[in-house]
């Protein structure tokens, strides 16, 4: 197949860019994980871990660090991913899972979105015809979907890193299968998330932008697959845009008077540090201005929509526990602390 | 009523080389449908199922017409990953199972290969008419099929007014608002676009007439 040179990225075949930057990873990486290029999985290193609970995740690629960057200590066993935006197939979970299966049983965390959820499901009904323990828990944080009855429900996006991270953590310290899937639910409820972008994505497929925004105009309430949003703005100042995003988070996820709460501000990839952290600075003003007390945050690019310019916010109302396990210790090429 | 020649295993493979050639034509259209509404990867995802599913069954040798049915089904689920993969691989062991070990099948078996594998789409997507999806090509397509059928019509004629119902259906999913898969994100926005999954469920059933009518 012939390169299109046209497109500025850095490929060789546009079909192998998946595999080929999960070889990467796995070089990087070395003392971490390693890639079944043959299943298309990353799994940690050692894994089975004789006891502990396994957690799987996955979906489709473009949104990395997630979910390969995750993978090590304290937080996933295995992923599996799926082509640019597209689910991966069940053969690769079944395969994630088998893999990691230390006999405690595997958690999968699966994100809200039809190919997602379907693709999981015939997995972990494989799964259970081969003996293997599989709980599954569906994400969907993004309040941006309304009406969910008439839609697929909410799609799950910020709260996927801080469950992963947060049940990881209950994972590495011996927690049972339903304790690990407990605080996996408990993150998902306890979190909210809205998306904005700034200009569209380019699939490295096709080569060309999802959508056209005109320069000034903002989509508010975005996923993280180029999709465009609810609804299109005129582009105010960045106080403005995240008082829209605090509204929409706060207003449904009504944390009680002077809660702790995580925040993280996310860069859908092609929004620099710079003006991450001037978001998260006015995202912090105004949620104490709004009665809750950010303990906890995380800003940085860590769920994308390959290059969008954007950002998300998610707010997690925390308790004792989940505070704890935030802070153990964690070792994955895109999260570390404490290890 | 007109005798007909009967369908079997060669039906089944010229299928699916008909389905891979009319989405490799049609992929861009597909794409471009799925970029206003979706994610832009309903063409590419497609193709390299259908590929897969000729690749799979042109190593197959001497099975029945349903168990090359499910075999692509299972080669689908296997290639395609999003929620097409699922979808049409379920659709398509669903209807492989219906013929069983027989060599060869006739109109009314057809009829009720393609109703199992719609039964398995909506119980599988929970989708119903009206919801924009790949249901509103397929459900009227079988409904006319059956009906066409049962009244004596030669297949390639019943089969010819199937696709015609399927190709109506998927033009009537532009006025509609999304409420299934990831268009339904759009809301509103969702109206004024055709369904890609309606429109290659079009492209599949005209395959198939194809199929039937290369036989005769």
């Amino acid at each position: 197949m012939a390169v299109e040179t046209k497109v500025r990225k850095f490929l060789n075949d546009p079909a192998l860019v998946v595999k080929e930057s999960l070889a990467g990873l796995a070089a990087a990486h070395l003392d971490l994980l390693r890639y079944d290029a043959q299943q298309q999985i990353v799994v940690r290193k050692g894994a089975p871990k004789q006891g502990k609970v396994a957690l799987v995740s996955g979906g489709g690629s473009g949104h990395e660090p997630l979910h390969g960057g995750f993978v090590g200590l304290g937080m996933l066993d295995a992923a599996c991913p799926g082509e640019v935006f597209t689910s991966p197939v069940p053969d690769q979970m079944l395969a994630a899972t088998r893999a990691v299966d230390g006999g405690a049983g595997v958690v999968h965390i699966v994100k809200n979105y039809t190919g997602d959820v379907l693709n999981f499901k015939m997995a972990a009904e494989e799964a259970a015809d081969a003996g293997i323990k599989v709980e599954a828990v569906v994400i969907d944080d993004d309040v941006a979907v309304q009406d969910s009855l008439y839609t697929a429900g909410r799609r799950g996006v910020g709260a996927t890193v801080l469950a992963e991270k947060i049940a990881g953590a209950a994972a590495e310290r011996g927690d049972g299968l339903a304790q690990v899937t407990g605080f996996v639910k408990r993150v998902n409820e306890r979190s909210r998330s809205f998306g904005v972008a700034l200009s569209s994505c380019i699939p490295p497929a096709s080569g060309k932008a999802i959508f056209d925004l005109p320069e000034g105009q903002i989509e508010l309430g975005i996923g993280i697959h180029g999709e465009p949003g609810r609804r299109r703005t005129t582009l105010g100042g960045a106080s403005e845009v995240v008082d829209v995003m605090v509204e929409a988070v706060l207003s449904d996820l009504k944390p009680s008077r002077g809660a702790k709460v995580l925040v993280f501000l996310n860069g859908m990839g092609g929004t620099p540090l710079l003006e991450l952290y001037l978001l998260y600075g006015e995202a912090d003003r105004k949620l104490r201005a709004a009665g809750v007390e950010p303990v906890r945050n995380l800003v940085g690019s860590y769920i994308t929509s390959l290059e969008m310019a954007g950002a998300s916010l998610t707010v997690l109302e925390l308790d004792d526990q989940m505070t704890a396990l935030w802070d153990a210790p964690v070792h994955t090429p895109a999260l570390r602390w404490g290890a | 009523m007109i005798t007909e020649h009967a369908l079997d295993a060669a039906t089944i493979g010229t299928w699916m080389r008909e389905i891979e050639s009319v989405i490799r034509a049609e992929r861009d259209h597909l794409v471009q449908l799925d970029a206003a509404i979706g994610d832009g990867d309903h063409g590419t995802n497609m193709l390299r199922g259908f590929e897969a599913v000729v690749q799979a069954l042109g190593a197959d040798s001497g099975s029945p017409p349903g168990r090359l049915l499910v075999l692509a089904g299972r080669t689908l689920v296997s290639s395609v990953g999003g929620a097409s993969g699922p979808l049409w691989g379920s659709a398509l062991r669903s209807g492989g199972r219906v013929l069983g070990e027989q060599a060869t099948f006739e109109g009314p078996e057809l009829v009720e290969v393609l109703a199992a594998a719609l039964a398995s789409v909506k119980d599988l997507g929970a989708a119903t008419p009206g919801d924009k999806t790949m249901v509103d090509a397929l459900e009227p397509a079988v409904d006319t099929l059956r009906e066409r059928v049962a009244a004596g019509a030669p297949l390639a004629i019943a089969l010819d007014e199937a696709c015609a119902a399927a190709e109506a259906g998927g033009r009537a999913t532009i006025p509609m608002q999304a409420r299934k898969g990831r268009a339904s994100y759009l809301g509103e926005r969702s109206i004024g676009h055709q369904d890609p999954g309606a429109t290659s469920t079009g492209l599949i059933l005209r395959a198939l007439q194809r199929a039937v009518a290369t036989g005769s």
